[in-house]
Protein backbone atom coordinates (compact mmCIF):
# COMPACT_ATOMS: atom_id res chain seq x y z
CA UNK A 1 0.00 0.00 0.00
CA UNK A 2 1.77 3.60 -1.02
CA UNK A 3 1.84 6.40 1.57
CA UNK A 4 -1.95 7.86 1.61
CA UNK A 5 -1.17 11.53 -0.01
CA UNK A 6 -2.64 14.28 3.02
CA UNK A 7 -5.59 14.99 2.83
CA UNK A 8 -7.83 17.25 6.07
CA UNK A 9 -11.26 16.51 5.96
CA UNK A 10 -12.78 16.00 2.28
CA UNK A 11 -16.60 15.68 2.60
CA UNK A 12 -18.67 14.18 -0.22
CA UNK A 13 -22.26 13.69 0.05
CA UNK A 14 -23.60 10.67 -2.54
CA UNK A 15 -27.63 12.05 -2.86
CA UNK A 16 -30.66 11.11 -4.86
CA UNK A 17 -33.93 8.21 -4.58
CA UNK A 18 -34.27 5.30 -2.33
CA UNK A 19 -33.21 2.88 -4.80
CA UNK A 20 -30.65 3.89 -6.44
CA UNK A 21 -28.55 2.38 -4.48
CA UNK A 22 -26.78 5.33 -2.58
CA UNK A 23 -26.26 3.67 0.62
CA UNK A 24 -24.16 0.67 -0.74
CA UNK A 25 -22.30 2.67 -3.44
CA UNK A 26 -21.35 4.89 0.02
CA UNK A 27 -20.01 1.73 1.54
CA UNK A 28 -18.22 0.76 -1.38
CA UNK A 29 -16.68 4.00 -1.97
CA UNK A 30 -15.48 4.41 1.79
CA UNK A 31 -14.41 0.87 1.94
CA UNK A 32 -11.92 1.43 -1.09
CA UNK A 33 -10.43 4.66 0.72
CA UNK A 34 -10.11 2.97 4.20
CA UNK A 35 -8.98 -0.37 3.01
CA UNK A 36 -7.79 -0.38 -0.37
CA UNK A 37 -5.91 3.66 0.15
CA UNK A 38 -5.10 3.37 3.78
CA UNK A 39 -7.12 6.79 4.55
CA UNK A 40 -9.58 7.85 7.80
CA UNK A 41 -13.10 7.09 6.11
CA UNK A 42 -16.68 7.98 7.73
CA UNK A 43 -19.47 6.85 6.09
CA UNK A 44 -22.77 7.58 7.44
CA UNK A 45 -26.39 7.32 5.65
CA UNK A 46 -29.60 9.31 6.14
CA UNK A 47 -33.13 7.65 4.99
CA UNK A 48 -36.52 7.43 5.75
CA UNK A 49 -38.67 4.69 7.22
CA UNK A 50 -40.00 3.64 3.88
CA UNK A 51 -38.44 0.63 2.60
CA UNK A 52 -38.04 2.58 -1.30
CA UNK A 53 -39.11 5.79 -2.44
CA UNK A 54 -38.42 9.09 -0.78
CA UNK A 55 -34.86 10.62 -0.35
CA UNK A 56 -31.77 8.85 0.56
CA UNK A 57 -28.32 9.83 1.16
CA UNK A 58 -25.08 8.61 2.26
CA UNK A 59 -21.85 11.26 3.24
CA UNK A 60 -18.50 9.92 2.99
CA UNK A 61 -15.88 11.99 4.82
CA UNK A 62 -12.14 11.07 4.30
CA UNK A 63 -9.04 12.26 6.06
CA UNK A 64 -5.51 12.06 6.12
CA UNK A 65 -5.47 11.90 10.00
CA UNK A 66 -8.49 10.83 12.29
CA UNK A 67 -11.93 11.87 11.65
CA UNK A 68 -13.38 13.17 14.56
CA UNK A 69 -17.15 14.63 13.13
CA UNK A 70 -18.46 11.99 10.86
CA UNK A 71 -21.14 13.86 9.09
CA UNK A 72 -20.91 16.70 6.53
CA UNK A 73 -21.03 20.30 6.89
CA UNK A 74 -19.49 21.41 3.60
CA UNK A 75 -19.42 19.46 0.77
CA UNK A 76 -15.70 19.18 -1.25
CA UNK A 77 -18.39 17.34 -3.61
CA UNK A 78 -21.73 16.83 -4.41
CA UNK A 79 -23.31 13.93 -6.34
CA UNK A 80 -26.78 14.42 -7.26
CA UNK A 81 -28.92 11.91 -8.17
CA UNK A 82 -32.17 13.48 -8.55
CA UNK A 83 -33.39 17.22 -8.79
CA UNK A 84 -34.95 17.38 -5.22
CA UNK A 85 -31.33 16.07 -4.17
CA UNK A 86 -29.71 18.41 -6.22
CA UNK A 87 -32.06 21.47 -4.78
CA UNK A 88 -31.95 20.71 -1.26
CA UNK A 89 -27.96 19.88 -0.74
CA UNK A 90 -26.59 22.87 -3.53
CA UNK A 91 -26.14 25.18 -1.03
CA UNK A 92 -23.68 22.90 1.06
CA UNK A 93 -21.81 22.36 -1.45
CA UNK A 94 -18.29 24.58 -1.18
CA UNK A 95 -17.61 27.44 -3.03
CA UNK A 96 -14.53 25.54 -4.32
CA UNK A 97 -16.61 22.38 -4.32
CA UNK A 98 -17.79 20.35 -7.38
CA UNK A 99 -21.38 19.50 -8.34
CA UNK A 100 -21.72 16.23 -10.02
CA UNK A 101 -25.39 15.53 -11.55
CA UNK A 102 -26.97 12.57 -13.56
CA UNK A 103 -28.17 14.68 -16.63
CA UNK A 104 -31.15 12.09 -17.53
CA UNK A 105 -32.94 13.04 -13.74
CA UNK A 106 -31.59 16.17 -13.30
CA UNK A 107 -32.38 18.77 -16.19
CA UNK A 108 -31.82 22.06 -14.57
CA UNK A 109 -29.14 22.26 -12.06
CA UNK A 110 -29.04 25.53 -9.72
CA UNK A 111 -25.73 26.57 -11.38
CA UNK A 112 -24.29 26.25 -15.01
CA UNK A 113 -20.83 25.25 -13.09
CA UNK A 114 -21.52 21.61 -12.55
CA UNK A 115 -20.17 18.50 -14.06
CA UNK A 116 -22.85 15.97 -15.32
CA UNK A 117 -23.29 12.46 -17.27
CA UNK A 118 -26.59 10.42 -18.31
CA UNK A 119 -25.81 8.13 -15.50
CA UNK A 120 -29.50 6.62 -15.78
CA UNK A 121 -29.43 6.33 -19.44
CA UNK A 122 -25.97 4.59 -19.84
CA UNK A 123 -26.41 2.02 -17.13
CA UNK A 124 -29.94 1.33 -18.87
CA UNK A 125 -28.68 1.29 -22.83
CA UNK A 126 -24.86 0.86 -22.43
CA UNK A 127 -24.88 -1.72 -19.73
CA UNK A 128 -28.65 -3.03 -20.03
CA UNK A 129 -29.18 -3.08 -15.96
CA UNK A 130 -30.42 1.00 -14.48
CA UNK A 131 -29.20 -1.30 -10.79
CA UNK A 132 -25.51 -0.49 -12.16
CA UNK A 133 -25.61 2.68 -11.65
CA UNK A 134 -24.24 3.19 -8.53
CA UNK A 135 -21.06 1.72 -9.48
CA UNK A 136 -21.08 3.82 -12.94
CA UNK A 137 -21.10 6.68 -10.28
CA UNK A 138 -18.25 5.56 -8.96
CA UNK A 139 -16.19 5.00 -11.79
CA UNK A 140 -16.98 8.70 -12.51
CA UNK A 141 -16.24 9.28 -8.78
CA UNK A 142 -12.94 7.67 -8.76
CA UNK A 143 -11.54 9.51 -11.94
CA UNK A 144 -12.81 13.15 -9.95
CA UNK A 145 -10.97 12.24 -6.67
CA UNK A 146 -7.15 13.29 -7.04
CA UNK A 147 -6.15 10.82 -4.45
CA UNK A 148 -7.78 7.47 -5.56
CA UNK A 149 -6.29 5.27 -7.41
CA UNK A 150 -8.35 3.33 -10.18
CA UNK A 151 -7.07 0.14 -10.11
CA UNK A 152 -7.10 -0.12 -6.01
CA UNK A 153 -10.78 0.84 -6.36
CA UNK A 154 -11.71 -1.33 -8.73
CA UNK A 155 -10.48 -3.82 -7.27
CA UNK A 156 -12.20 -3.36 -3.40
CA UNK A 157 -15.16 -3.15 -5.48
CA UNK A 158 -15.12 -6.09 -7.05
CA UNK A 159 -13.81 -7.75 -3.59
CA UNK A 160 -17.04 -6.34 -1.87
CA UNK A 161 -19.53 -7.45 -5.01
CA UNK A 162 -20.66 -11.54 -4.71
CA UNK A 163 -19.85 -13.08 -7.49
CA UNK A 164 -23.19 -12.82 -9.14
CA UNK A 165 -23.24 -9.41 -9.95
CA UNK A 166 -19.04 -8.43 -9.97
CA UNK A 167 -18.86 -8.20 -13.88
CA UNK A 168 -21.46 -6.21 -14.80
CA UNK A 169 -20.82 -3.68 -11.66
CA UNK A 170 -17.30 -3.57 -13.41
CA UNK A 171 -18.23 -2.82 -16.54
CA UNK A 172 -20.46 -0.25 -15.44
CA UNK A 173 -17.83 0.71 -13.19
CA UNK A 174 -15.24 1.18 -16.31
CA UNK A 175 -17.67 2.96 -18.20
CA UNK A 176 -18.37 5.57 -15.87
CA UNK A 177 -14.27 5.83 -14.80
CA UNK A 178 -14.11 6.14 -19.15
CA UNK A 179 -16.56 8.62 -19.75
CA UNK A 180 -15.42 10.91 -16.94
CA UNK A 181 -11.91 10.82 -17.90
CA UNK A 182 -13.25 11.64 -21.58
CA UNK A 183 -16.08 14.31 -20.87
CA UNK A 184 -14.45 15.90 -17.56
CA UNK A 185 -10.64 16.28 -18.36
CA UNK A 186 -7.72 15.88 -15.85
CA UNK A 187 -9.30 15.38 -12.58
CA UNK A 188 -6.16 18.57 -11.30
CA UNK A 189 -7.54 20.80 -13.98
CA UNK A 190 -11.12 20.70 -12.69
CA UNK A 191 -10.33 21.28 -9.37
CA UNK A 192 -7.97 24.14 -10.04
CA UNK A 193 -11.36 25.38 -12.13
CA UNK A 194 -13.13 25.23 -9.48
CA UNK A 195 -10.58 26.45 -7.21
CA UNK A 196 -10.51 29.81 -9.23
CA UNK A 197 -14.19 30.05 -10.04
CA UNK A 198 -14.79 29.72 -6.58
CA UNK A 199 -12.55 32.37 -5.25
CA UNK A 200 -14.24 34.95 -8.32
CA UNK A 201 -17.74 33.75 -6.45
CA UNK A 202 -15.89 35.21 -3.46
CA UNK A 203 -14.97 38.50 -5.26
CA UNK A 204 -18.25 39.34 -6.26
CA UNK A 205 -19.68 39.10 -3.01
CA UNK A 206 -17.28 41.81 -1.63
CA UNK A 207 -17.60 43.94 -4.63
CA UNK B 1 16.29 -18.92 19.24
CA UNK B 2 14.02 -21.42 20.30
CA UNK B 3 10.88 -19.35 21.39
CA UNK B 4 8.74 -18.99 18.70
CA UNK B 5 6.39 -16.30 19.01
CA UNK B 6 2.75 -16.56 17.72
CA UNK B 7 1.59 -14.57 14.91
CA UNK B 8 -1.27 -11.94 15.94
CA UNK B 9 -4.29 -12.61 13.89
CA UNK B 10 -5.74 -8.74 13.65
CA UNK B 11 -8.94 -8.23 11.01
CA UNK B 12 -9.62 -5.19 9.01
CA UNK B 13 -12.63 -4.29 8.36
CA UNK B 14 -15.12 -1.04 6.81
CA UNK B 15 -17.85 -1.75 9.58
CA UNK B 16 -21.03 -0.24 11.01
CA UNK B 17 -21.24 0.54 14.93
CA UNK B 18 -23.21 -1.98 14.90
CA UNK B 19 -21.60 -4.48 13.38
CA UNK B 20 -18.33 -3.46 15.53
CA UNK B 21 -20.80 -4.03 18.51
CA UNK B 22 -21.35 -7.98 17.14
CA UNK B 23 -17.68 -8.14 16.62
CA UNK B 24 -16.92 -7.44 20.33
CA UNK B 25 -19.79 -9.42 21.81
CA UNK B 26 -17.97 -12.60 20.03
CA UNK B 27 -14.81 -11.29 20.91
CA UNK B 28 -15.69 -11.47 24.73
CA UNK B 29 -17.44 -15.15 24.34
CA UNK B 30 -21.31 -14.54 23.76
CA UNK B 31 -22.63 -17.26 22.74
CA UNK B 32 -26.26 -16.52 22.69
CA UNK B 33 -28.56 -13.92 21.57
CA UNK B 34 -31.78 -13.79 21.68
CA UNK B 35 -33.64 -10.79 20.20
CA UNK B 36 -36.63 -8.84 18.18
CA UNK B 37 -35.39 -7.02 15.54
CA UNK B 38 -35.85 -3.15 15.53
CA UNK B 39 -34.42 -0.21 13.67
CA UNK B 40 -31.95 1.30 14.14
CA UNK B 41 -30.25 -2.25 15.83
CA UNK B 42 -31.44 -4.47 13.75
CA UNK B 43 -27.83 -4.92 12.33
CA UNK B 44 -26.44 -6.63 15.57
CA UNK B 45 -29.07 -8.98 15.07
CA UNK B 46 -28.32 -9.74 11.51
CA UNK B 47 -24.30 -10.56 12.57
CA UNK B 48 -25.23 -12.54 15.40
CA UNK B 49 -28.17 -14.25 13.50
CA UNK B 50 -24.93 -15.29 10.68
CA UNK B 51 -22.14 -16.08 13.49
CA UNK B 52 -23.15 -17.69 16.07
CA UNK B 53 -24.40 -21.09 14.44
CA UNK B 54 -20.46 -21.08 12.86
CA UNK B 55 -19.25 -21.11 16.62
CA UNK B 56 -19.29 -24.73 18.97
CA UNK B 57 -22.65 -24.44 21.37
CA UNK B 58 -23.84 -21.14 20.11
CA UNK B 59 -27.51 -20.13 20.27
CA UNK B 60 -29.18 -17.97 18.35
CA UNK B 61 -33.04 -17.07 18.61
CA UNK B 62 -35.80 -14.72 17.14
CA UNK B 63 -37.96 -14.17 20.31
CA UNK B 64 -41.81 -12.82 19.50
CA UNK B 65 -41.10 -9.74 21.05
CA UNK B 66 -38.06 -7.97 23.64
CA UNK B 67 -40.27 -9.34 26.83
CA UNK B 68 -39.15 -12.42 25.96
CA UNK B 69 -36.51 -11.94 24.49
CA UNK B 70 -35.07 -10.34 27.78
CA UNK B 71 -36.62 -13.14 29.32
CA UNK B 72 -34.69 -15.17 27.08
CA UNK B 73 -30.97 -13.71 27.64
CA UNK B 74 -31.33 -14.31 31.69
CA UNK B 75 -32.73 -17.78 31.06
CA UNK B 76 -29.53 -18.63 28.98
CA UNK B 77 -27.29 -16.23 31.63
CA UNK B 78 -28.22 -18.56 34.61
CA UNK B 79 -27.65 -21.67 32.61
CA UNK B 80 -23.83 -20.59 32.09
CA UNK B 81 -23.47 -18.27 29.14
CA UNK B 82 -22.68 -14.88 27.82
CA UNK B 83 -25.64 -13.82 26.89
CA UNK B 84 -27.13 -10.54 24.73
CA UNK B 85 -29.96 -8.77 23.47
CA UNK B 86 -30.07 -5.39 21.68
CA UNK B 87 -33.22 -3.15 20.97
CA UNK B 88 -34.16 0.26 20.43
CA UNK B 89 -36.60 2.98 22.14
CA UNK B 90 -39.79 1.06 22.22
CA UNK B 91 -38.61 -2.28 22.79
CA UNK B 92 -36.06 -1.31 25.76
CA UNK B 93 -39.40 -0.35 27.54
CA UNK B 94 -40.71 -3.61 27.27
CA UNK B 95 -37.48 -5.17 28.71
CA UNK B 96 -37.79 -2.78 31.59
CA UNK B 97 -39.19 -5.54 33.78
CA UNK B 98 -37.36 -8.04 32.97
CA UNK B 99 -34.14 -5.78 33.82
CA UNK B 100 -34.94 -5.38 36.96
CA UNK B 101 -35.70 -9.32 37.90
CA UNK B 102 -32.12 -9.40 35.88
CA UNK B 103 -30.94 -6.81 38.92
CA UNK B 104 -32.59 -9.23 41.68
CA UNK B 105 -31.17 -12.34 40.58
CA UNK B 106 -27.92 -11.18 39.53
CA UNK B 107 -28.00 -12.23 35.99
CA UNK B 108 -24.58 -11.10 33.93
CA UNK B 109 -25.92 -10.09 30.64
CA UNK B 110 -25.53 -7.24 28.13
CA UNK B 111 -28.42 -5.25 26.54
CA UNK B 112 -27.73 -2.91 23.83
CA UNK B 113 -30.25 0.17 23.44
CA UNK B 114 -29.64 2.12 19.91
CA UNK B 115 -31.22 5.36 20.48
CA UNK B 116 -33.60 6.48 18.35
CA UNK B 117 -36.06 9.39 18.74
CA UNK B 118 -39.16 9.01 20.77
CA UNK B 119 -41.54 8.70 22.19
CA UNK B 120 -43.04 5.94 21.33
CA UNK B 121 -42.83 4.65 17.46
CA UNK B 122 -41.13 8.53 17.45
CA UNK B 123 -37.82 8.43 14.71
CA UNK B 124 -36.72 4.93 13.76
CA UNK B 125 -34.21 6.50 11.70
CA UNK B 126 -33.30 9.54 13.54
CA UNK B 127 -30.71 9.10 16.16
CA UNK B 128 -31.42 10.71 19.56
CA UNK B 129 -29.79 10.28 23.19
CA UNK B 130 -33.01 10.20 25.45
CA UNK B 131 -32.93 6.98 27.04
CA UNK B 132 -30.35 8.00 29.56
CA UNK B 133 -32.42 8.49 32.38
CA UNK B 134 -34.39 5.61 31.15
CA UNK B 135 -31.53 3.30 31.27
CA UNK B 136 -30.61 4.17 34.77
CA UNK B 137 -34.03 4.56 36.27
CA UNK B 138 -36.33 2.30 33.81
CA UNK B 139 -37.17 -0.75 35.86
CA UNK B 140 -38.69 0.10 39.16
CA UNK B 141 -36.88 -0.43 42.54
CA UNK B 142 -34.03 0.73 44.16
CA UNK B 143 -30.99 -0.53 42.09
CA UNK B 144 -27.88 -0.08 40.90
CA UNK B 145 -26.55 -0.44 37.61
CA UNK B 146 -24.00 -0.14 34.79
CA UNK B 147 -24.21 1.91 31.94
CA UNK B 148 -21.73 2.65 29.15
CA UNK B 149 -21.75 4.61 25.83
CA UNK B 150 -19.54 4.52 22.47
CA UNK B 151 -18.74 7.39 20.34
CA UNK B 152 -16.87 5.63 16.94
CA UNK B 153 -17.11 2.28 15.76
CA UNK B 154 -13.90 0.89 17.26
CA UNK B 155 -15.25 2.03 20.77
CA UNK B 156 -18.71 -0.41 19.73
CA UNK B 157 -16.42 -3.00 20.01
CA UNK B 158 -13.84 -2.11 22.94
CA UNK B 159 -17.03 -0.79 24.93
CA UNK B 160 -18.76 -4.15 24.45
CA UNK B 161 -16.16 -6.21 25.65
CA UNK B 162 -16.19 -3.93 28.77
CA UNK B 163 -19.87 -4.43 29.28
CA UNK B 164 -19.27 -8.23 29.20
CA UNK B 165 -16.93 -8.00 31.32
CA UNK B 166 -18.13 -5.88 34.00
CA UNK B 167 -21.13 -7.67 33.54
CA UNK B 168 -19.25 -11.03 34.48
CA UNK B 169 -16.98 -9.41 37.05
CA UNK B 170 -19.71 -7.94 39.13
CA UNK B 171 -22.72 -10.40 38.12
CA UNK B 172 -24.91 -7.41 36.62
CA UNK B 173 -26.80 -6.56 33.56
CA UNK B 174 -25.09 -3.77 31.69
CA UNK B 175 -26.87 -1.75 29.54
CA UNK B 176 -24.47 -0.23 26.35
CA UNK B 177 -26.10 3.04 25.12
CA UNK B 178 -25.40 3.77 21.27
CA UNK B 179 -27.10 6.21 19.33
CA UNK B 180 -28.53 6.18 15.27
CA UNK B 181 -25.42 7.83 14.28
CA UNK B 182 -22.48 5.98 15.74
CA UNK B 183 -24.41 2.77 15.09
CA UNK B 184 -25.10 3.52 11.21
CA UNK B 185 -21.53 5.16 10.75
CA UNK B 186 -18.86 2.69 8.89
CA UNK B 187 -15.32 3.46 10.00
CA UNK B 188 -12.39 1.19 9.52
CA UNK B 189 -11.60 -1.14 12.63
CA UNK B 190 -9.22 -3.06 13.96
CA UNK B 191 -10.95 -6.37 15.56
CA UNK B 192 -8.13 -7.70 17.83
CA UNK B 193 -6.52 -11.06 18.38
CA UNK B 194 -8.42 -12.96 21.08
CA UNK B 195 -4.97 -13.67 22.83
CA UNK B 196 -4.79 -9.37 23.02
CA UNK B 197 -8.02 -8.88 24.40
CA UNK B 198 -8.60 -9.41 28.38
CA UNK B 199 -11.54 -11.32 29.08
CA UNK B 200 -13.55 -11.89 32.08
CA UNK B 201 -15.86 -14.64 33.36
CA UNK B 202 -17.92 -15.41 36.31
CA UNK B 203 -16.31 -16.88 39.15
CA UNK B 204 -17.85 -20.77 39.50
CA UNK B 205 -18.43 -21.92 43.33
CA UNK B 206 -14.91 -23.97 44.22
CA UNK B 207 -16.79 -25.67 47.71
CA UNK B 208 -18.71 -29.12 47.16
CA UNK B 209 -22.39 -28.49 46.06
CA UNK B 210 -23.57 -29.36 49.74
CA UNK B 211 -21.52 -26.02 50.93
CA UNK B 212 -22.89 -23.58 48.27
CA UNK B 213 -24.65 -20.90 49.46
CA UNK B 214 -26.02 -19.39 46.01
CA UNK B 215 -26.22 -15.57 47.13
CA UNK B 216 -23.27 -15.97 50.21
CA UNK B 217 -21.41 -12.42 50.54
CA UNK B 218 -17.89 -12.34 49.57
CA UNK B 219 -15.53 -9.75 50.13
CA UNK B 220 -15.74 -8.27 46.62
CA UNK B 221 -19.61 -8.25 47.49
CA UNK B 222 -20.36 -10.92 44.28
CA UNK B 223 -21.04 -14.24 45.05
CA UNK B 224 -20.22 -17.41 43.71
CA UNK B 225 -22.06 -18.47 40.28
CA UNK B 226 -23.06 -22.30 39.70
CA UNK B 227 -24.74 -22.63 35.91
CA UNK B 228 -27.94 -24.27 36.25
CA UNK B 229 -27.45 -28.03 35.80
CA UNK B 230 -24.04 -28.22 36.84
CA UNK B 231 -24.79 -30.25 40.14
CA UNK B 232 -25.22 -27.17 42.41
CA UNK B 233 -28.41 -26.27 44.24
CA UNK B 234 -29.52 -23.15 42.81
CA UNK B 235 -33.15 -21.31 43.62
CA UNK B 236 -33.63 -18.29 41.56
CA UNK B 237 -36.89 -15.43 42.77
CA UNK B 238 -37.51 -12.00 41.75
CA UNK B 239 -38.46 -12.07 45.30
CA UNK B 240 -36.21 -10.61 47.90
CA UNK B 241 -34.10 -13.73 49.10
CA UNK B 242 -31.71 -14.45 51.56
CA UNK B 243 -28.77 -16.57 50.85
CA UNK B 244 -29.56 -19.51 49.62
CA UNK B 245 -31.93 -17.61 47.44
CA UNK B 246 -35.19 -18.44 49.24
CA UNK B 247 -38.14 -15.83 49.52
CA UNK B 248 -37.20 -13.77 53.04
CA UNK B 249 -38.96 -10.81 54.77
CA UNK B 250 -36.70 -10.16 57.90
CA UNK B 251 -35.94 -7.01 57.62
CA UNK B 252 -31.65 -7.90 58.89
CA UNK B 253 -31.89 -10.70 55.83
CA UNK B 254 -33.56 -7.83 53.34
CA UNK B 255 -30.79 -5.20 54.54
CA UNK B 256 -27.78 -7.32 54.09
CA UNK B 257 -29.55 -8.36 50.55
CA UNK B 258 -30.02 -4.81 49.01
CA UNK B 259 -27.22 -3.28 50.77
CA UNK B 260 -24.92 -5.80 48.85
CA UNK B 261 -26.44 -5.10 45.80
CA UNK B 262 -24.94 -1.58 46.10
CA UNK B 263 -22.13 -2.46 47.20
CA UNK B 264 -20.41 -4.70 45.00
CA UNK B 265 -21.09 -2.03 42.08
CA UNK B 266 -20.32 1.34 44.98
CA UNK B 267 -17.02 -0.14 45.97
CA UNK B 268 -15.71 -0.68 42.55
CA UNK B 269 -16.73 2.90 41.07
CA UNK B 270 -12.86 3.59 40.27
CA UNK B 271 -13.19 0.10 38.05
CA UNK B 272 -16.32 1.49 36.42
CA UNK B 273 -16.58 5.01 35.72
CA UNK B 274 -14.33 5.42 32.99
CA UNK B 275 -13.59 8.98 30.77
CA UNK B 276 -11.47 10.08 28.01
CA UNK B 277 -9.84 13.59 28.45
CA UNK B 278 -9.20 16.10 25.76
CA UNK B 279 -7.02 19.10 25.91
CA UNK B 280 -8.51 19.42 29.40
CA UNK B 281 -5.34 20.31 31.55
CA UNK B 282 -5.13 24.29 30.65
CA UNK B 283 -8.91 24.44 29.87
CA UNK B 284 -11.14 27.31 31.00
CA UNK B 285 -14.09 25.91 28.94
CA UNK B 286 -14.91 22.22 29.08
CA UNK B 287 -17.21 20.10 27.21
CA UNK B 288 -19.13 17.51 28.66
CA UNK B 289 -20.31 14.87 25.70
CA UNK B 290 -21.23 11.38 24.87
CA UNK B 291 -22.07 9.37 22.14
CA UNK B 292 -21.91 10.11 18.48
CA UNK B 293 -22.04 14.11 19.90
CA UNK B 294 -18.51 13.95 21.62
CA UNK B 295 -17.57 13.51 18.29
CA UNK B 296 -19.06 17.20 16.87
CA UNK B 297 -17.26 18.44 20.47
CA UNK B 298 -14.02 17.06 19.45
CA UNK B 299 -14.62 19.34 16.39
CA UNK B 300 -15.56 21.98 17.93
CA UNK B 301 -12.79 22.34 20.60
CA UNK B 302 -9.85 21.83 18.06
CA UNK B 303 -11.71 25.06 16.24
CA UNK B 304 -12.23 26.72 19.06
CA UNK B 305 -8.12 26.16 20.48
CA UNK B 306 -7.47 27.22 16.43
CA UNK B 307 -9.32 30.45 17.63
CA UNK B 308 -7.22 30.40 20.52
CA UNK B 309 -10.29 29.95 23.07
CA UNK B 310 -8.73 26.92 25.58
CA UNK B 311 -11.58 24.76 25.45
CA UNK B 312 -11.24 21.20 26.27
CA UNK B 313 -13.93 17.85 25.99
CA UNK B 314 -14.75 14.89 28.51
CA UNK B 315 -15.88 11.99 27.11
CA UNK B 316 -18.10 10.02 29.02
CA UNK B 317 -17.76 6.77 28.26
CA UNK B 318 -20.01 4.99 31.50
CA UNK B 319 -22.92 7.01 31.99
CA UNK B 320 -23.92 5.44 35.32
CA UNK B 321 -22.42 5.43 37.59
CA UNK B 322 -21.81 8.83 36.51
CA UNK B 323 -18.12 9.33 36.98
CA UNK B 324 -18.53 12.62 39.60
CA UNK B 325 -14.37 12.55 40.63
CA UNK B 326 -14.15 13.68 36.44
CA UNK B 327 -16.97 15.86 35.84
CA UNK B 328 -16.10 17.72 39.74
CA UNK B 329 -12.56 18.49 39.04
CA UNK B 330 -14.16 20.39 35.94
CA UNK B 331 -16.52 22.72 37.75
CA UNK B 332 -13.35 23.44 40.03
CA UNK B 333 -10.85 24.53 36.93
CA UNK B 334 -13.22 26.11 34.17
CA UNK B 335 -15.89 29.13 33.76
CA UNK B 336 -18.17 27.13 31.73
CA UNK B 337 -19.20 23.24 31.24
CA UNK B 338 -20.94 23.08 28.27
CA UNK B 339 -23.44 20.07 27.94
CA UNK B 340 -24.27 19.34 24.33
CA UNK B 341 -26.72 15.93 24.16
CA UNK B 342 -30.08 15.03 21.74
CA UNK B 343 -32.44 15.08 24.94
CA UNK B 344 -34.29 17.88 26.69
CA UNK B 345 -31.35 17.76 29.56
CA UNK B 346 -31.02 14.41 30.88
CA UNK B 347 -27.33 14.06 31.39
CA UNK B 348 -26.99 17.85 32.22
CA UNK B 349 -29.22 17.33 35.26
CA UNK B 350 -26.41 14.97 36.53
CA UNK B 351 -23.51 17.37 35.50
CA UNK B 352 -25.61 20.42 37.63
CA UNK B 353 -26.11 17.94 40.68
CA UNK B 354 -22.43 17.47 41.07
CA UNK B 355 -21.36 20.93 39.81
CA UNK B 356 -24.20 21.88 42.77
CA UNK B 357 -23.78 25.77 41.57
CA UNK B 358 -20.11 25.90 41.18
CA UNK B 359 -19.91 27.30 38.00
CA UNK B 360 -22.03 28.08 35.02
CA UNK B 361 -23.37 25.23 32.71
CA UNK B 362 -24.54 25.80 29.83
CA UNK B 363 -26.50 22.88 27.57
CA UNK B 364 -27.20 22.48 24.38
CA UNK B 365 -30.74 20.64 23.19
CA UNK B 366 -31.69 18.82 20.27
CA UNK B 367 -34.61 17.26 19.97
CA UNK B 368 -35.12 17.02 15.82
CA UNK B 369 -34.01 14.15 15.09
CA UNK B 370 -30.21 16.01 13.72
CA UNK B 371 -26.79 15.49 15.40
CA UNK B 372 -25.93 18.26 17.24
CA UNK B 373 -23.34 20.28 15.00
CA UNK B 374 -19.55 21.15 15.59
CA UNK B 375 -20.52 25.09 14.71
CA UNK B 376 -23.44 24.37 17.19
CA UNK B 377 -20.80 23.79 20.00
CA UNK B 378 -18.27 26.01 19.09
CA UNK B 379 -20.62 29.03 19.27
CA UNK B 380 -21.47 27.93 22.77
CA UNK B 381 -18.01 27.60 23.45
CA UNK B 382 -17.16 31.25 21.91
Amino acid sequence: MKAPQPIDRFEIRLSGLGGQGLITLGRLLGSALALGHGYYVTQTQSYGPEARGGSSRADVVVSSRPISYPKTENLDLLVALSPEACNSYYRLLKKTGILLVDTTLVKHAPTNVYLGLPFTQMAKEQIGNPMTINTMVMGAVTHLLPFADPRVMRKSLEANLPAKIREVNAKAFALGLKQAQRHFGDAGGIWAAAEESGSHAEDDIIV
Amino acid sequence: MSVQRKKRKRRELFALGNEAVAEGALLAGCSFYAGYPITPSTEIMEVMANRLPLIEDGVFIQMEDEIASMGATIGASLAGRKAMTATSGPGFALMQEHIGYACMVEAPLVVVNVMRGGPSTGLPTSPAQADVQMARWGTHGDHPIIVLSASNVQECLEMTVTAFNFAEKYRTPVILLLDEVTAHTREKITVPDPDEVEILSRVEPTVPPEWFKPYADTARGVPAMAPIGSGYRTHVTGLTHDVMGYPTQRPDEVKDAMLRLFRKIDQYYGDIQMADEYMLDDAEVAVVAYGSVARSAHLAVEQARERGAKAGLLTLKTLFPFPRPAVERLTHRCHTVVVPEMNMGQMSREVKRVNNGRTKVRTINRVDGQIITPSEILKAIL
